[in-house]
């Protein structure tokens, strides 16, 4: 058998969500990268059309979704990524919790972003 | 038949000139996931913008005169920032097809042509890349 290199404790909970999330991402991020760079220039971004992609229910739904993937995705990469350097005890805990806060605070930003741009709120 | 192999840790990074293919895409893998997060906040904290753009009157929003839109366009207009873009466009391609390896490796498909795969993801990821540079740049230069 080949060998294995991963960050994650293979069947833990976080190495499962880590590869549910990927398998959205995947697909997700090459949409977003397309739709902004290549249908509609990052250059001729506006915030009229940006309100009037965001105003359509299933993409705000599936920019909303992209971000708390993305998010969890990224700061359970980094924690695991920071496991893996052998953090352990009081600097573990403290790292989980600042990650934590962090991780909810874009998740957060994000989502009242989002619903300010597709006029929720 | 298992077979298993001491190559010591793969953390070690002193030992770069002996690492195989799976290293590499592990150390690869590992450091486009930093760069991947570390923009998504600044994404959102620059897209945060929409929040004063938002209370804009109408004329200012149809004039494209908000600071969203003025922000975004003024950060485009920089050769710099189109030119991360493109670095920005190599790390997520790349994130993204070696992390469908990693989702095959993972399921136990493959293992035997993972060094393969990898430098598949490689060669996948530069030729998306240099065939989207044209669009990344267009009218910075």
């Amino acid at each position: 058998m080949a060998e294995r290199y991963s960050s994650f404790r293979s069947g833990s909970r976080s190495w499962l969500f880590q590869r549910v999330t990927a398998a959205f991402l995947v697909v997700v991020l090459a949409f977003h990268f397309f739709l902004l760079h290549f249908v509609n220039h990052a250059s001729e971004v506006t915030f009229a059309g940006t309100s009037a992609r965001m105003e359509q229910w299933g993409y705000l739904l599936t920019m909303v979704l992209f971000l708390l993937t993305a998010t969890f995705h990224g700061v359970n990469g980094v924690y695991a990524a920071l496991l893996n350097q052998g953090l352990t005890g009081t600097k573990k805990r403290a790292v989980k919790g600042v990650l934590a806060i962090a991780g909810l605070a874009l998740a957060a930003q994000g989502t009242y972003v989002a619903l300010v741009m597709s006029g929720v709120m | 038949m298992s077979q298993s192999y001491n190559r010591g840790l793969v953390e070690d990074f002193g030992r770069w000139r002996e690492f195989t293919a799976g290293m590499w895409a592990w150390i690869l893998h590992k450091f486009t996931g930093w760069v991947l997060v570390g923009y998504l906040f600044t994404h959102i904290a620059v897209l945060s913008t929409a929040l004063p753009a938002s209370n804009a009157a109408s004329g200012v929003i149809a004039a494209e005169t908000d600071v969203y839109t003025t922000t975004l366009q003024g950060l485009e207009s920089l050769a710099l920032v189109r030119v991360l873009e493109v670095g920005l466009l190599a790390v997520a391609v790349f994130h993204i097809l070696n992390g469908v390896r990693l989702l095959f490796v993972d399921l136990g498909v493959g293992l035997e042509a993972q060094d393969k795969s990898f430098y598949a993801s490689l060669v996948v990821t530069a030729a998306i890349v240099l065939a989207s540079v044209p669009t990344f740049l267009e009218g910075v230069f």
